[in-house]
């Protein structure tokens, strides 16, 4: 049985004249300790596909199974972090943290639910910052107190909806590196979009491209058989990794193709400029 | 006992470090030697208060031409050449009645602060005299006689900001209440909707009329004076609006990830309503009731004469009922007192907004 199963997913905003199907038959199967990326445009589905699986969403029609066991609304085991980081701009980066580890262990007394707030802002780096507010960090200093937050409440999934995508370069490449370490240090399950085919082989098991919408639906999957830990400079030289990169951006760009001359419109890209994995 | 001296003195300290804080926060900057911002205000007072001369002086002339030629057609040269001498000489009696100039004004502010010591001596001999009296009186269970002479300027103003006070108060806990009720509930939101709209543009005036309606039959048969009762919560009902709709769409316009992160991290309604949606509406709020502070003292003046509440209102008609020509100069001082503690309370609320609002799009 996998951990997270998606079953004939269809999704569809609006009713009637209006309802534009999103998502079409989607179907994906994640195991315990993967860590799978997604990689699709803008507006193909990402955040409609995530919010079903965090249970923000209902699907209009097919199921999800989480430990086979339908979602039925939000879990603290399934741990968020939002495209937009979403962090309450009231509340201090502390209070930010306290406010998750506060719901994820009622039961504990005030002095715990410090320690373990103060051990994952420790974990991203942010102890110096402990009281500021949101609007007085970076934006990657912001992802990552969004990162202590969803960590704190020990969640079996974590599920990031393009962590990194409004970071610059270098910042993005730090984060990938924690966010991975976090990760391999008790192998917990993670979902992980993205717009950046790079990103997405640097730090996933597998890697799936979603069509895009409307009617977006999952494409093959590519299995990134790469040693961990893997080195982004000897990424570059890697067969394995040119040859995957190369399949999926001709997939990506396949569709690309074929919806400009349907639609005459314009979509952004992935970054595909060849060697510019560490984009400085 | 050393022990005791140093947390004294810390204490001392945290209050010096707060009001520093609070000082900082009421953004009274350290003045900067900018020629350019002192001298154009400078400049333009000065204008203004030469405009403001030449004007009243027109106007003046215009009343003093009408009354010599009227006086010349009704009763001849000698009287006309009288009356015209007698406005040069500005005696008392031969006092126009027209815009008065800034430097009768200035006599006024003059009159009224003197007025204020000798109202102030007025009270003092009158404690002096009843201290024995009343003494008594309260030793026998009765009230004490208080003093009902002539109020001075500063209470009269005192009185005004009492009111103006007690109706944002009461604007306060009406309309806050009820906005958060309605921004969490859509059908109550349509089931009131209607309600607002109607109400909200009514003048101060008729909420007058209405609650006077109301009060004077609740409280039939009782002799207390109901003036301050009547016009501050006319003050609050006319003033609420701009709380109570600015409450409700802030309650009801949370940002969506707000929401998310609410449901996330799977809060209580409880929590959801006193984490999330209070919090992120408080800039909207604090907007509302800053809008109803300004309100409620631009409706102050027009209530209180109607209610006859010894505040600035009803010194305002009564002084201009007087007619004269320094009373006119009183209204004058009136108009600028008003004015400028409008703009205090106004830049008051300013600072408490600042202090409340965080920035939404670099917040999130
Ligand atoms: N609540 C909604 N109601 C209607 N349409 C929506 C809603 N949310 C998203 N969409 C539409 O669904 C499509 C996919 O959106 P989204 O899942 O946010 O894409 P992505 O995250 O890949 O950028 C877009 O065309 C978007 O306009
Ligand atoms: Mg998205």
């Amino acid at each position: 049985m996998a951990y997270l199963e998606l079953k004939n997913i269809y999704k569809t905003y609006g009713e009637g004249k209006d309802a534009t199907e999103v998502l079409s038959n989607i179907n994906l199967s994640i195991e315990e300790g993967e860590f799978v990326a997604i990689v699709g445009f803008t507006g193909s589905g990402k955040t409609t596909l995530v919010n079903l699986i965090n249970g923000l969403l209902e699907p209009t029609s097919g199921e999800v199974l989480f430990k086979g066991e339908p979602v039925k609304g939000t879990s603290h085991e399934r741990g968020v972090i939002f495209q937009n980081y979403s962090l309450l701009p009231w509340l201090s980066v502390e209070q930010n943290v306290l406010m998750a580890v506060r719901e994820a262990f009622p039961k504990r007394e005030k002095a715990v639910w410090k320690r373990k707030a103060a051990h994952y802002i420790d974990m991203v780096g942010l102890t110096p910052a402990i009281n500021k507010l949101p609007k007085e960090l970076s934006g990657g200093m912001r992802q990552r107190v969004a990162v202590a937050r969803a960590l704190s409440m020990k969640p079996d999934m974590i599920i990031m909806d393009e962590p990194l995508g409004a970071l610059d370069a270098l910042t993005r490449g730090n984060l990938q590196d924690q966010i991975l370490n976090i990760w391999g240090k008790d192998k917990r399950t993670a979902l992980l979009i993205t717009n950046d085919v790079d990103e997405g082989i640097y730090m996933a098991d597998r890697i799936i491209p979603l069509r895009p919408g409307p009617n977006a639906t999952l494409g093959p999957e590519f299995k990134i058989d790469i040693e961990r830990p893997r080195d982004k400079t000897e990424l570059n030289d890697n067969p394995i990794y040119k040859t995957t990169r190369n399949a999926i951006i001709e997939y990506l760009m396949g569709i690309g193709e074929g919806r400009k001359s349907e639609q005459q419109s314009t979509y952004i890209l992935p970054d595909l400029a060849p060697k510019s994995f560490v984009r400085l | 006992m050393k022990q005791s001296v140093t947390v004294s003195k810390s204490e001392e300290a945290k209050w010096l470090e707060g009001i520093k804080v609070v000082l900082s926060k009421l953004q009274f900057k350290t003045p900067t030697f900018n020629l350019k911002k002192i001298i154009v205000p400078v400049i333009s007072i000065v204008a203004f208060i030469g405009i403001w001369y030449l004007g009243a002086e027109a106007l003046r002339q215009r009343e003093i031409n009408f009354r010599v030629e009227k006086a010349l057609t009704d009763q001849g040269q000698a009287a006309a050449n009288a009356l015209q001498a007698c406005f040069a000489s500005n005696e008392s009696t031969c006092q126009t009645n027209t815009l008065p100039s800034p430097t009768q004004v200035w006599a006024s502010v003059i009159t009224l602060v003197n007025d204020y010591y000798v109202v102030k001596q007025d009270k003092l001999d009158f404690k002096n005299k009843t201290a024995a009296v009343n003494a008594k009186r309260i030793a026998a269970g009765k009230a004490p006689i208080v003093y009902t002479g002539r109020a001075s300027f500063v209470d009269i103003v005192i009185r005004s900001l009492k009111t103006v006070f007690a109706g944002f108060l009461l604007a306060f806990f009406i309309a806050v209440p009820i906005g958060i009720v309605i921004g969490l509930s859509p059908t109550l939101r349509n089931a009131i909707n209607w309600f607002i709209q109607i109400f909200k543009p009514v003048s101060p005036v008729v909420w007058y009329l209405l609650v006077f309606m109301i009060v004077k039959t609740l409280l039939i048969g009782t002799s207390s004076d109901n003036s301050f009762l009547i016009s501050f919560i006319s003050v609050g009902l006319c003033a609420m609006w701009a709380t109570l709709v600015n409450t409700a769409v802030g309650v009801s316009t949370v940002d969506k990830d707000y929401i998310n992160v609410a449901k996330v991290l799977k809060l209580g309604q409880l929590q959801k309503i006193f984490k999330i949606i209070l919090p992120s509406s408080l800039p909207l709020i604090f907007t509302g009731l800053r809008i109803t502070l300004s309100v409620a003292w631009m409706v102050l003046i027009a209530i209180e004469l109607l209610a006859q509440s010894p505040g600035l209102g009803t010194f305002v008609w009564e002084e201009f009922q007087n007619g004269s020509s320094e009373s006119n100069s009183k209204i004058i001082v009136a108009m600028f007192v008003i004015g400028i503690i409008g703009f205090l309370l106004d830049r008051f609320m300013l600072t408490i907004q600042n202090m409340v609002s965080f920035n939404k799009s670099e917040g999130i």
